[in-house]
């Protein structure tokens, strides 16, 4: 649904009409003859709900495109052909994923280790300098665009330093491990100081009204080490909410990070959406939020399952 | 001779004396708003096998004594004076890490809400293993053993299949029972029960005092019973201590302060205790006014604003603080002595009797 009023009916409201949206496709200095056949040939002609429903059919069972000089085969989930490089979409997207994939994990290791166990300290030692300090530099975090903490860390740890990789290249894991973190070990960072600083703050809050509770109290009365009472008791009970937001944040971040790799000019579906957007490519676009709102679709799944093995009050309802 | 034989009926452990003393306990907060003496200068003992009832309303600094003798006063603000002697083991000033060795084991506490106070994500059995194993150095096997018995002997049924529930998946009384199944798991020789039954449906409070009363004779515990409900402690109380503003207003056994009680203050309380022998016509005798501020307490007798005999002394009450006076049976109160009593016998008596 979301996919089809955006996409859709956008160009339309925007005053696109089919023949302008066929000049992408083939230049402007085609014939009207040749447009027109485009046209036809992409069905700009047919109503929105029909054109909707091919893409539809064409991700769930795939499509046969018809490339005029012959037709070719797109098999499912076939997101169709870009405008502008006239190639299916799916082999980039399957090129794209792994290096998004690479970035999001990562990232999110950094972040939920640092965050939380910066949002813990912060929270048993309220109002302390390291409670006052990092949440600062929280607030700094989750203020500071990331083409800006980008750009300038760049410029500091790649160009000044040399102690990072420049950017731009991306190696897969499987070829050489190294290699594959040292080239993404800066973006990481960055991505997971916006992060870090956002479950920084989210913890402590959490962790501050768990430690209040009547059963932290209780687990003290016990005789258990204040190290058992804060991690076995409040973190557990803190960390439900965290486990929520993760979900959501992860799912968003697997549909690609559009700025922190377009300033690390990393090769990622977030700069696939970013470059089909200024290039008029529709097929790029709607596929990569397909990929964003199915692993949010899937992270949200994931969370619930989660939550049964966290919570066991969700368990009996 | 006679003295082996003694010492042989002598409950094993219980030392001369009391078990827990209290001498001058003093806690006192720093706040924004000025210091907060929530107790100021209290001191009572309880012996084994005994149950002490501390009384008052809300604010009277029961839960904080209670709180202090558990050493669970973590705040930097709090500052705690006087004397807590629990066996031979003085807890004020004694560094928080082996406090924490005595917790569960000497002396373990029983709360007010069960379901707040027991944890929601784990097991009433892991709870209960936890506080075992804490202490003793047992397998998981022989630990989850003791924990089914221990839920078997506060009258649970099917501990076997009822230690692996969550608390919400138990009712009120069962949780509580669970609560004290938890507390008693390392047979502590002092319970502290803070409001065990405020939370409780009134069929089930009598079920949960009647455990407590039957668990304290076979366990041979001190038990501080801690409440603002005098029928709890007309139940269980060997003597009781009624506090107000912080202080002690009264001490004397259950049967004095029940029945020949001589400070206004428990005139007011047992006034305000509904009951079922007399005609439902009859009015409550509420006390006027609210408990005072513990900031700002009033000067010399913290009770006297609210007190109905102050011009029977005069301005002594505004002026001068009573002192706790009198041998077993103490009362901070400037009306000499036998005024009290005759006021009481003439005045009160006929009305909440």
């Amino acid at each position: 649904m979301v996919t089809f009023a955006i996409f859709f009916m956008m160009p339309r409201l925007a005053g696109a009409t089919p023949e302008s949206m066929a000049v992408r496709y083939v230049g402007k200095s085609a014939d009207p003859n040749t447009i027109q056949a485009t046209v036809k040939k992409l069905g700009f002609d047919k109503p929105l709900h029909v054109q909707y429903w091919d893409w539809v059919t064409g991700v769930v069972a795939g499509k046969t495109i018809d490339t005029g000089a012959g037709t070719e085969e797109c098999s499912a989930p076939c997101l169709g052909y870009s405008y502008r490089t006239y190639s299916p979409i799916m082999p980039e997207v399957k090129q794209r994923f792994p290096v998004t994939l690479s970035l999001a994990v990562g990232a999110a290791v950094i972040w939920v280790t640092f965050g939380v166990s910066v949002g813990v300290i912060s929270a048993l030692k309220r109002g302390s300098i390291f409670d006052r300090a990092a949440m600062t530099i929280a607030l700094a975090g989750v203020s500071l665009p990331i083409f800006w903490t980008g750009l300038v860390s760049l410029a500091i740890f790649s160009y000044q330093l040399g102690w990072t990789a420049p950017g731009g290249s991306f190696t897969p894991i499987t070829e050489n491990p190294i290699k594959w973190a040292y080239d993404l070990l800066l973006p990481w960072i960055t991505l997971a100081l916006l992060f870090s600083a956002q479950y920084a703050r989210l913890t402590r809050a959490g962790m501050l009204e768990t430690m209040s509770e009547d059963y932290i109290r209780t687990a003290r009365a016990k005789g258990l080490p204040e190290r058992t009472v804060v991690v076995k008791h409040g973190l557990r009970s803190a960390l439900t909410p965290i486990v929520t937001i993760f979900g959501l944040d992860f799912g968003l971040l697997i549909g690609g990070a559009v700025l922190t790799e377009t300033a690390f000019s990393l090769p990622g579906l977030g700069q696939m959406a970013l470059q089909g957007t200024k290039s008029n490519d529709l097929p790029k676009v709607i596929a990569v939020v397909l990929i964003t709102a199915v692993f949010v679709a899937i992270c949200n799944l994931i969370v619930d399952l989660v939550y049964l093995v966290l919570d066991p009050r969700v368990r009996t309802r | 001779m006679t003295t082996i034989a003694t010492e042989s009926i002598k409950p094993s452990g219980a030392g001369e004396g009391p078990y827990l003393d209290v001498r001058d306990l003093k806690v006192h907060f720093t706040t924004d708003d000025g210091l907060v003496k929530s107790v100021d200068g209290v001191s009572f003992s309880i012996e084994r096998g005994k149950t002490l009832g501390i009384v008052g309303e809300s604010g009277s600094g029961k839960s904080v004594t209670s709180m202090s003798i558990m050493g669970l006063h973590t705040a930097k603000n709090a500052k705690i004076e006087g004397s807590i002697k629990i066996g031979d083991e003085e807890i004020v000033g004694k560094p928080i890490d082996s406090i924490r060795q005595l917790r569960g084991q000497k002396m373990a506490m029983i709360f007010q809400d069960p379901l707040s106070a027991l944890h929601p994500f784990y097991t009433v059995g892991d709870q209960i293993v936890e506080a075992y194993q804490i202490h003793n150095k047992v397998s998981k096997k022989q630990a989850r053993q003791h924990a089914i018995d221990m839920l078997d002997r506060v009258g649970i049924p099917e501990p076997s299949k009822r230690i692996d529930a969550y608390p919400h998946q138990f009712s009120g009384g069962m949780r509580q029972r669970a609560m004290i199944a938890m507390a008693l798991s390392c047979d502590p020789d002092l319970l502290i029960a803070d409001e065990p039954t405020t939370a409780l449906d009134v069929t089930v409070q009598a079920q949960i005092l009647d455990l407590i009363r039957d668990l304290q004779k076979e366990f041979n515990s001190a038990v501080l019973m801690i409440t603002h409900d005098l029928g709890v402690v007309a139940e269980l109380a060997d003597d009781i201590m009624v506090m107000y503003a912080g202080r002690c207003a009264e001490y004397g056994t259950a049967d004095q302060v029940f029945n020949h009680p001589e400070h206004p203050y428990t005139w007011g309380l047992l006034g305000s205790m509904p009951r079922f022998d007399k005609p439902p016509t009859e009015r409550l005798l509420p006390i006027k006014g609210t408990p005072p501020s513990l900031i700002q307490l009033p000067s010399g007798c913290a009770f006297n604003p609210r007190c109905d005999f102050k011009e029977r002394v005069g301005e002594r009450c505004v002026r001068e603080r009573p002192e706790l006076l009198g041998d077993d049976h103490q009362i901070a109160c400037h009306l000499p002595p036998s005024e009290r009593q005759q006021i009481w016998t003439d005045e009160i008596a006929p009305r909440v009797k």
